[in-house]
């Protein structure tokens, strides 16, 4: 039934997208035409308008997925009960908050973070790390990389991210000696972004092999990949070399 | 009662490469074993070796366009995989979905989580010397596969799930079938643990080995039956209710001891549950639409977004990060279940025998695909 209605017509393309519709006309994305609402699919535009203010007046409210999306909005979540007890423990960590779609994301100076993630740790219960992660932006000044922290609180399963700014040629401190799940979430980082956390006990790539060329989620890294070559484990086999052979095994021994 | 006795002979400790290429590894995990003897003093789990950028291939395409790469991550629950991406993507785009979208998804997630427990449940019992239960397993592993082909039209990468809805509608008499099958579930399970639960070699292999405490499991930050298997009651359905699990009675059973043998009580329980919310679900599924109306073009505003559902595996969150207006995500990062749950291998194998290690290998239930991403 909601097949036939998938993609538009061809022919309808047209006169399907004067000014003022907000829906592009290009298939891809299955139209949302509710089977319920027959009404909703007239011919032309004049008559859709007509059609719609009509069910508005006369028509039972429409259910929330008929209508059109309501995104979130960004709040100021300076209020927050751990943000306030945050800005009060550790001095000078917040460096601002925000709620979106309902969760609240506390930007955090680098050199706080550590004692941040204590803080919260110890302080305020939260216990679990369900996240950590990175994002890159190259071309922004205040430095190119985002680390994003996702806590996690039982009590009244309470979540909490923080954010920090890192610049390319900064390192951050490692939080892997509060949460030990840190360690692995910190050396997928360093993999992939090539941001260095001082103290981790074994910063190791961890996706990619030891030698590797690059940091693969930079943005300056082509998406096709690119050439490491034969010699992916250069002090092991170098270049030309390949593995040693037995001769000179026993030369070695 | 004299010291520890002095060795007769030279005693030297053996480094043993476990995997890539081996069967009980379950994929491409390599476990660098340092033995004494054939007691593990430590174990160093190193992965990458299926490592395919998915994250990076994210951040070219739209949002519905990731959907299949995601069904590639746990490729043996797909459902979850797809459930997961649109909630998030529903979630910052503001979409309400369809009652009846929701209900679809609900059974297809739960009918997946029992394909993997019962894949679980066959590879773990062989890897510990069990044969029979694979025949028993894949036999109902069939079943369900059947039931997602007869939806989508394929059995493993289902991309069953659109950003604001389903694709299609469910087919003429399949929600009769899911149903005699559901019916028949409970007693093949009760064959399983005819075979297993009580049987005595298999609670020496499993009683004892791998355990975690509570605290210890929080640290290491696992989710799913090897948290729940150390006696803590958190399940993601419940404590953040995502599509329609707020509306349906389950129940979230825990282990006590956080050994292999709790964390198998606990799957096998988790899939009676999973029959307990399908059929609610198909009792209640409502008529109507299974597509909210949303844009053609999905376009997201500046943010960040996380969202996160119970996969049979654990926690799995899509964390999103948007830029004004785009069409893809600038950044998706993936929280695999199994990547974080791998990482308290060592410390559930040290001191344990290397056969000990195939056991706690396979109760962790890891899925290579999702941990390289």
């Amino acid at each position: 039934m909601t097949d036939e209605k998938k993609t538009p017509q061809p022919e309808e393309k047209p006169n399907a997208t004067p000014a003022g519709d907000d829906r592009p006309a290009e298939a891809g994305a299955p139209a949302a035409t509710p089977s319920a609402a027959p009404k909703a699919t007239p011919p032309d535009e004049a008559a859709k308008a007509k059609a719609a203010a009509k069910a508005k007046e006369a028509a039972p409210p429409k259910q929330p997925w008929e209508e059109k999306p309501v995104p979130p909005v960004h709040e100021d979540a300076a209020d927050d009960p751990d943000v306030a007890a945050l800005r009060e423990g550790v001095e000078g960590s917040v460096e601002g908050a925000d709620r979106f779609a309902g969760q609240v994301t506390v930007a955090v100076p680098r050199g706080k973070i550590v004692e941040t993630c204590r803080f919260l740790k110890e302080q305020r219960g939260f216990a679990f790390l369900v996240d950590l992660t990175a994002a890159d932006w190259p071309e922004r000044e205040e430095g190119r990389f985002d680390l994003y922290y996702w806590l996690h609180r039982f009590e009244d399963n309470r979540r909490l991210r923080l954010k920090a700014v890192v610049a390319e040629d900064q390192t951050i401190g490692t939080v892997s000696a509060v949460w030990k799940t840190a360690n692995w979430m910190e050396r997928e980082v360093y993999d992939m972004f090539g941001i260095v956390f001082e103290g981790h006990p074994n910063l190791e790539r961890i996706l990619t092999w030891e030698g590797f060329n690059g940091h693969p989620l930079r943005k300056d890294f082509p998406i096709e990949g690119i050439d490491t070559g034969a010699a992916i484990y250069p002090d092991v086999f170098p270049p030309g070399g390949g593995p040693e052979t037995a001769e000179e095994e026993k030369e070695g021994a | 009662m004299a010291g520890p006795l002095e060795p007769l002979f030279d005693v030297e400790e053996m480094e043993l490469s476990f995997g890539p290429q081996h069967p009980a590894t379950h994929g491409v995990l390599r476990v660098q074993l340092r033995l004494d003897g054939e007691k593990i003093m430590d174990a160093k789990p190193i992965i990458g070796y299926l490592h395919r950028g998915t994250e990076k291939l994210f951040e070219r395409e739209s949002f519905n366009q990731c959907i299949p790469h995601t069904d590639r991550l746990d490729y043996i629950a797909a459902p979850t995989n797809n459930e997961g991406f649109v909630l998030a993507a529903e979630k910052l785009l503001g979409i309400t979905v369809p009652p009846r979208a929701s209900y679809i998804r609900m059974i297809l997630a739960e009918l997946g989580r029992i394909s993997s427990h019962v894949l679980w449940l066959a590879t773990h019992a062989i890897d510990l010397g069990a044969i029979t239960p694979f025949f028993y397993t894949f036999r109902e592993r069939e079943r369900i596969l059947d039931l997602f082909e007869e939806y989508c039209g394929a059995r493993l990468t289902l991309n069953a799930m659109r950003v604001g809805g389903l694709p299609y509608d469910l087919p003429d008499g399949w929600v009769e079938r899911c149903s005699e099958l559901i019916d028949s579930l409970p007693k093949y399970f009760d064959e399983y643990e005819t075979l297993l639960t009580e049987n005595r070699i298999w609670k020496k292999r499993t009683i004892g080995i791998g355990v975690i405490s509570a605290e210890e499991a929080i640290d290491y930050g696992l989710t799913g039956p090897p948290l729940r298997g150390s006696g803590v009651r958190w399940d993601i359905r419940k404590v953040f209710p995502y599509d329609r699990y707020d509306e349906v009675e389950f129940e979230i059973p825990i282990g006590e001891n956080g050994d292999t043998y709790d964390r198998y009580l606990v799957r096998m329980e988790e899939m009676r549950q999973s029959v307990r919310i399908i059929r609610q679900c198909l009792d209640r599924l409502p008529d109507g639409p299974v597509m909210a109306k949303v844009p053609k073009v999905l376009r997201a505003q500046e943010g960040i977004v996380y969202a996160s559902v119970e996969a049979p595996k654990g926690e799995l969150g899509y964390m999103f990060v948007t830029t004004a207006k785009s069409t893809q995500p600038y950044r998706c990062h993936i929280r695999p279940p199994s990547f974080i749950n791998l990482q308290a291998l060592p410390a559930m194998v040290e001191g344990h025998l290397v056969a000990d290690l195939v056991a706690v290998i396979g109760t962790l239930d890891i899925v290579l695909g999702e941990i390289d991403r």
